[in-house]
């Protein structure tokens, strides 16, 4: 058990920056995601925190211990990989118990925790097996185990499920969880599937280019995205962005001649600027016909069965917008619908910069 | 070249590549600089006094016939070897790969004779040519032909080359048919529907898609006639009759153990290496080329 | 096959066997000397049936050798050719696997500077700097000795080049893995990197075996004591021999003893061995 803490951590590959001074402190017991696009850096600061690569700049501490210099080994750290890295010519029983045997543990001590970690993974029959002979969920399930069963203070998981298929994804990321919250140790997640992210972290870490975009709970990266970027990669469908002008006061936004949308909040300092207006698809609703609303022409529809999912054009300028509706619903092609949403889900960002307003 | 994740700085590395590197220094790099040395002196005919010459000693190579007939022999016997078993695998490979059934019990019975000794090779040869027993010369001799490699030259060079090549076939056998059936079967089957006959098949489509594997083949051929085949000049003709089948390896030993020519020997060393340098550098290319295309 | 042509199917298979038979033909007429007494292999033409005579020809070699060779018995020359022969073998797989181990896996001073110099060794074989090599074993002692027939053939490129090449395919998540679990250099190379190694291990074995075996030049050049002659350079020395009495049926048997080995190798571990030369030539 160990709380984790990056003081003003850098990454330097010569003269180009991937990690640019992070400051966290991930609590005992806690599950963080790191998630963001693919070489944003996230898999590399993983790897700083489990000793693999070498840290430029800052500290890591786990438990209140500066490792910087130590071996990975010595960090009381246990890691689950992409490609699971099984060792191919040992049985499953004899990876979970390598480390085990390295650290010197006895024989009968390694073969009670060995059993105790495949029976909570229920993967007891195929101890004798091969990595080679197994699916790629019970070899996930091996590689797991493998790290429950040297009791570590902390766990890392590099993009652990992105090597299964899509249901057993669901399935793995659901055990994950329950795991860690019978376990109660301190977890370090890293995912570029925002899915993942919100369904396991307690707290999310969004990171782009070496940035951190946004900490904080799911729910608060759904609400109150603190940029563009966030907005736009937490959720799904993403989040739509238009560009408007901020309307008198700052009391609405005008899309063109014919649209504008409420806000709630003062925003009169803005006023007359071009700001970027960001809508989740799930947040816009038909509105009633006789009460004050924008128009929709319909493109394409999909649907998902609980969902339908509406492409349309909106105003005059023909802006793009997806729309998702409850249930079953049916549109014809150019047909034109009354949309609304309430202001208080209209998010702004600043043009240049994508901060929050 | 160096895996992404390594081992931090100790003095491992160094105790991991030192048995290496000092078999290396002392068997490998100090021989080759000893023979380059030698190979700018001249030693008296009793070893007592050496002197510093220069190129003497190349210049002295290029002017002696006796090296350049050696050259010329070296050439055709290797290229005589190449085309003798290259020919012969290929046909037998292309045969094998049409077959379906007991295409690996061929193989089995066709590559064994990689393991033969050249000299042994040599061996086999010589007693099935002998003049006065051989029963290959028996059966020329019924046929009028008077066989006799230690009088004749040009029969010599035609025993070296059969031994040399029938030792080869194994193993030219064994690449040619490896790169055939690594040509996806759908480019045979779309030739086919395309109209083409087996022959034509194979010269159209199976020849030129293995021709990476023939130039490979030809380098390594070219390599083993030039240094591996000294156990078989060695056992079956010394060299001879009158140098007939003296080739460039025979001719370093030669001259450097039995007419202890030291300097002469040593520069004919430092010229094999040089030919064995630009055939590897050769061969590798052919590697990388290979890597970037597949 | 595509089509159904049995005539050419049929053709095949006729083409392979005679070519098998051109193939073998040479051997069997080898089998053949072997079986018969010093008195049927002068008689003009020689036999092309096997006689009554191997197990006599077989004892006498391997017990007495030849009479008038310098050369000991064949049974002493072939333990000499397996000793050098596992020597060779041994020693190569030992020192390549080290070197490999520390080119791909650490970064050290002069790393390059080792890998070139392992490098350029891949272009000299033994017949062109035979010479200053045999003055270099001379000096230090080593001649008419084990050592003397194995060490200076032990370092080669290939075997290097081979390994390194196994190790860069292994995937760098083991090493990863390893590192958490708590391994050491040592004990990842003795672990993970040996027995994931081991097929290439042995089919480099295959291979070796055969070149040590079939070593003729070096232990021509070095050994002077009969005692440490090994079988395929005893072969020369009982064909000089036979310029004055051929003793066919005993250098036959002795070259059917000498070529065995490696043959039943090749043959036995067919597998091993096609993968030992298509991975140290490539």
């Amino acid at each position: 058990m160990a709380d984790i803490e990056l003081s003003n951590v850098k990454k330097s590959y010569g003269a180009t920056d991937v990690i640019h001074g992070i400051d966290w402190h991930i609590a005992d017991g806690e599950f963080v995601v790191i998630v963001g696009p693919s070489g944003c850096g996230k898999s590399t600061l993983l790897r700083m925190i489990a000793g693999l690569e070498r840290i430029t700049q800052g500290d890591i501490a786990i438990g209140g211990q500066v490792v910087n210099k130590l071996e990975p080994a010595d960090r009381d750290i246990a890691m689950v990989f992409q490609n699971y890295a099984l060792y191919p010519h040992m049985t499953v029983y004899k990876n979970m118990a390598y480390s085990l045997k390295i650290r010197g543990v006895g024989k009968q001590e390694i073969d009670r925790r060995v059993k105790q970690v495949a029976e909570i993974l229920e993967i007891g029959d195929y101890l004798r097996r091969a990595p080679r002979q197994l699916s790629g969920g019970q070899r996930q399930r091996v590689a797991m185990g493998r790290a429950i069963v040297r009791e570590p203070s902390v766990f890392l998981f590099d993009e652990p499920l992105s090597n299964l298929d899509a249901k057993l994804r669901v399935q793995m990321r659901l055990e994950i969880k329950r795991l860690q919250e019978r376990l109660g140790i301190t977890s370090v997640y890293v995912t570029h599937d925002q899915v993942e992210a919100m369904t396991l972290g307690h707290r999310l870490m969004v990171l782009n280019n070496g940035h951190v975009e946004q900490l904080g709970t799911p729910i608060d990266l759904y609400e109150n995205p603190a940029t563009q970027f966030v907005a736009g990669f937490i959720g799904s469908p993403s989040m739509n962005f238009l560009d408007a002008t901020m309307g008198e006061r700052g009391q609405s936004v005008n899309f063109a001649a014919d649209a504008s949308l409420g806000l709630s909040g003062d925003y009169s300092d803005h006023e007359g600027k071009t700001v970027t207006v960001g809508l989740r698809p799930e947040h816009l609703e038909i509105a009633d016909p006789s009460q004050p609303h924008t128009s929709l022409n319909v493109q394409v529809v999909e649907h998902l069965g609980a969902d339908t999912l509406v492409h349309g054009a909106f105003s005059q300028d023909a802006l793009e917008l997806t729309v998702r509706l409850k249930g079953v619903q049916s549109f014809s092609r150019n047909e034109v619908i009354p949309l609304s949403i309430s202001p208080q889900n209209v998010h702004l960002f600043d043009k240049t910069t994508g901060q929050r307003l | 070249m160096l895996k992404r994740v390594h081992f931090g700085p100790s003095a491992l590395p160094y105790l991991l590549v030192a048995p290496q590197i000092i078999i290396t220094l002392i068997f490998f790099i100090w021989p080759a600089s000893q023979a380059l040395y030698q190979s700018l002196l001249i030693q008296d005919a009793f070893g007592l006094s050496t002197e510093f010459v220069w190129f003497e000693n190349f210049k002295e190579l290029f002017t002696d016939e006796h090296y350049f007939g050696a050259f010329k022999r070296t050439i055709i016997f290797s290229f005589s070897v190449a085309a003798l078993s290259m020919g012969f695998a290929l046909t037998l490979a292309a045969m094998a790969d049409r077959v379906i059934k007991g295409a690996t019990t061929y193989r089995t019975l066709l590559i064994w004779p990689y393991a033969v000794a050249p000299v042994l090779a040599g061996a086999l040869w010589v007693f099935m040519l002998d003049p006065t027993l051989g029963i290959f010369t028996y059966m020329l001799g019924s046929f009028g032909y008077e066989w006799n490699h230690k009088l004749n030259g040009n029969e010599a060079m035609l025993l070296v080359i059969f031994a040399s090549a029938w030792k080869q076939v194994a193993y030219n056998f064994l690449f040619f048919l490896a790169g055939m059936q690594a040509i996806p079967k759908s480019l045979i089957e779309a030739a086919a529907i395309d109209g083409a006959g087996p022959v034509r098949r194979f010269i159209t489509i199976v020849f030129p898609l293995i021709s990476p594997t023939t130039f490979f083949l030809l380098v390594l051929n070219v390599v083993y006639a030039f240094f591996e085949t000294f156990g078989i000049v060695h056992t079956v003709t010394q060299g001879g009759p009158a140098k007939a089948t003296e080739i460039l390896v025979y001719k370093v030993f030669n001259d450097g153990f039995i007419g202890l020519d030291l300097g002469g020997s040593a520069a004919q060393s430092v010229i094999l290496m040089l030919i064995v340098i630009v055939l590897t550098v050769v061969q590798f290319r052919y590697v990388e080329r290979k890597v970037e295309y597949t | 096959m595509i089509e159904n042509r049995p005539i050419i199917t049929f053709l095949s298979h006729l083409f392979l066997i005679f070519g098998i038979l051109i193939i073998a033909f040479p051997i069997w007429i080898t089998f053949v000397a072997a079986t018969h007494d010093a008195v049927r292999m002068v008689q003009i033409p020689l036999p092309l049936l096997p006689g009554d005579q191997f197990f006599e020809n077989l004892k006498e070699t391997l017990t007495r050798g030849m009479k008038g060779a310098s050369a000991p018995p064949v049974g002493f020359m072939l333990l000499n050719s397996l000793i050098m022969a596992m020597m060779i073998a041994v020693g190569k797989i030992a020192i390549s696997l080290l070197s490999a181990f520390a080119i791909v896996y650490f970064r050290f001073p002069f790393r390059m500077a080792f890998f070139w110099m392992i490098f350029i060794t891949l272009m000299l074989p033994v017949e062109v700097r035979i010479l200053p090599t045999f003055e270099v074993v001379a000096n230090l002692g080593m001649l008419n000795s084990y050592w003397g027939l194995s060490i200076p053939l032990i370092a080669s490129a290939t075997a290097t080049f081979m390994f390194r090449q196994v190790f860069l395919t292994i995937p760098d998540e083991l090493l990863e893995a390893a590192r958490i679990d708590g391994a050491g250099p040592l004990r990842f190379f003795r672990d993970i990197l040996i027995p994931l190694s081991r097929t290439n291990i042995a089919a480099l074995f295959v291979i070796l075996f055969i070149y040590g075996w079939n070593q003729y030049l070096w232990p021509l050049l070095i050994t002077t004591d009969q005692s440490m002659y090994t079988v395929v350079m005893g072969i020369k020395q009982m064909l000089d021999a036979a310029e004055q009495s051929p003793d066919w049926h005993l250098i036959m048997m002795t070259s059917l003893l000498a070529m065995l080995p490696p043959v039943l190798v090749v043959v036995l571990m067919q597998s091993l061995f096609v993968k030992g030369l298509t991975e140290t030539e490539k």
